[in-house]
């Protein structure tokens, strides 16, 4: 029986992404490959011996030569704040993975063979949908492609240059952005909590057998994939990875 | 095994423990300031118009109360030291409700005696074993307050289990009730690897222990 | 309700599972022994925090699976499932 190993990555480069959000950027020298979608372990130990563990979705995809996880910081979290105030460039952290075999797509794999896809982000439950967007795009993979991506303003939208730059450059994906908080002037696109009534104007038609992913923050997975559900999706076709509680 | 590999600069939550306290804090655990919220399932939300609870099991009496009859029962405040098994120990939490003896006062147990253990079950499915002899002589209480305010439903309210000698799976949150029984039978942890009885100050985290 | 906020899925017992079966578990299907709801593992909703794995179902909350990692011994009850379906290409563990 095969076993993931704990394994060492060292830190390459930290990139903000937006105030709440860093990636990092890791070399991982020992690293298999990895499908869109999956996520990695991540496990600190203080010197005491005292150990904290967290999972973390691959935001790089598998081409990339580095392993990149996006994380938020969460106010009062344990392992978040170590990751985004306390790390640095040529520190080392222990990872595990890759992890998931529910969760992911794979372009190669025939049951998704002309489907389109719909991905829904909340906040940092983007970085998935993320590695599936960059893999799609490096492997020319025309799948048509809807991003509905909710954050809380437009400074809080994670990825948002990489996003509007891959969709000019490529009709087949389509990226729709909902604001709930603050909006900039002449904002033209959605300023609301994802609701039955976006998805419907945003989603696929299910006649159109569609797969769909959505990930974040469990309160928007959870109202995602039951309004899929009274759209008429099935079951087996709404795909959710909930990251619990949020930095709100 | 390979020298294990320490993140540098990493704290973790606070967990020191004041060298005045060492007496107070059982082997291997720690004093945290927190109420850290662990739960094996979701939250159950019993309205309390629906809320009983029961004693009954392989003796001769059955008793139950509604809220407002358990409610009427009198009460005590305490304040004890609770040892959570993952490693934190919180101390002088103070709690208000019922102590197990008055709970038990209707039961002829001396009548009993093969009558030795109870389990006690809760909303959600939740069950802890324990002696009987672990409950009684003021050792336990179904405590419906905590710190002077109705308990919060993510620590147990409207009512939990408090048996503050053992480790802190054994005070079952959302307790509905005790089943009194002549054979021990192992609850919800017990029976996947924690000890059968927990003294924290003997370290029975485990099986085995 | 905040504490659902807390819930996490699944997915996030995705390392444990990785350390007891040689695939990729998440993906594969568990019939609730209670309510007959057949969904893949990574479906399931997890809770724990510190003492063990408890996976149960999203429809009546029965606990499916329940795993306990102590010593270096796992512990799995399973008695909440009455059948788990694991597909023919399942993805096998690198």
């Amino acid at each position: 029986m095969t076993q993931l190993k704990w394994q060492l990555g060292t830190v390459v480069e930290i990139r903000q992404e937006t105030p709440k959000v860093k990636s990092l950027i890791l070399d991982v020298p020992d690293w298999t490959t990895h499908l869109a979608g999956q996520h990695v372990d991540v496990r600190l130990t203080a010197e005491d011996g005292y150990q904290a563990q967290r999972s973390y979705s691959i935001a790089s995809p598998p081409e990339d030569k580095y392993l990149m996880l996006t994380v938020e910081r969460i106010e009062d979290g344990e392992v978040s704040p170590y990751l985004t105030d306390e790390l640095r460039v040529g520190d080392r952290i222990e990872l595990r993975g890759p992890i998931g075999g529910y969760f992911v797509w794979n372009p190669r794999d025939r049951k998704n063979e002309g489907s389109p896809l719909f991905l829904v982000a909340g906040g940092s439950g983007i970085a998935p949908l993320m590695a599936m967007i960059r893999h799609r795009a490096n492997s020319q993979n025309k799948a048509p492609t809807k991003l509905l991506y909710s954050s809380r303003s437009y400074d809080d939208v994670i990825y948002r240059e990489e996003l509007d730059r891959i969709s000019a450059n490529d009709s087949s994906l389509r990226v729709i952005h909902t604001l709930t908080r603050r909006q900039p002037q002449n904002w033209m696109s959605y300023e609301r909590r994802i609701d039955l009534a976006m998805l419907a104007e945003t989603a696929w038609q299910p006649a159109e057998k569609p797969i769909a992913f959505t990930s974040g923050p469990t309160a928007l997975v959870e109202t995602v994939a039951n309004h899929l559900l009274e759209l008429g999706y099935k079951p087996e076709c709404i795909k959710t990875e909930r990251f619990g509680p949020t930095g709100d | 095994m390979a020298e294990k590999f320490i993140s540098r600069g990493f704290k973790g939550r606070a967990r020191e423990t004041a060298r005045a306290l060492k007496e107070r804090i059982p082997p291997g655990q720690y004093e945290t300031k927190d109420f850290p919220v662990l739960s094996a399932g979701p939250t159950p939300r019993t309205p309390l118009e629906r809320w009983d609870f029961s004693i009954y099991g392989e003796m001769a009496e059955d008793l139950k109360w509604t809220w407002d009859e358990f409610r009427k029962l009198p009460r005590e405040t305490v304040t004890v030291d609770i040892h959570c098994v993952t490693k934190w120990s919180k101390l002088d939490t103070v709690w208000t409700g019922v102590s197990v003896d008055t709970l038990l006062k209707g039961i002829n147990l001396d009548a009993q005696p093969a009558v030795g253990y109870l389990i006690a079950f809760c909303d959600g499915g939740y069950t802890t074993n324990l002696p009987l002899a672990d409950v009684r002589g003021g050792k336990a209480w179904v405590v419906d307050e905590y710190d002077g305010r109705p308990l919060a439903p993510e620590h147990g309210g409207p009512a939990r289990l408090l048996v503050p000698h053992l480790y802190f799976w054994k005070s079952a949150k959302w307790v509905r009730g005790f089943k009194l029984v002549r054979e021990d039978r192992p609850g919800f942890w017990e029976s996947v690897g924690y000890h059968n009885y927990g003294d924290p100050w003997k370290e029975q985290r485990y099986t085995g222990d | 309700m905040k504490d659902n906020n807390l819930r996490l899925d699944g997915n996030a017992a995705g390392g444990l599972l990785n350390e007891i079966f040689p695939f990729e578990i998440t993906a594969a299907e568990a019939t609730c022994g209670s309510c007959g709801r057949m969904r893949p593992i990574g479906e399931l909703m997890l809770y724990g925090h510190g003492m063990g794995a408890i996976l149960r179902c999203a429809g009546c909350d029965t606990a499916l699976i329940r795993i306990t990692h102590i010593r270096g011994c796992y512990r799995l009850d399973l008695s909440g499932m009455s059948c788990l379906r694991i597909a023919a290409d399942i993805q096998q563990n690198p």
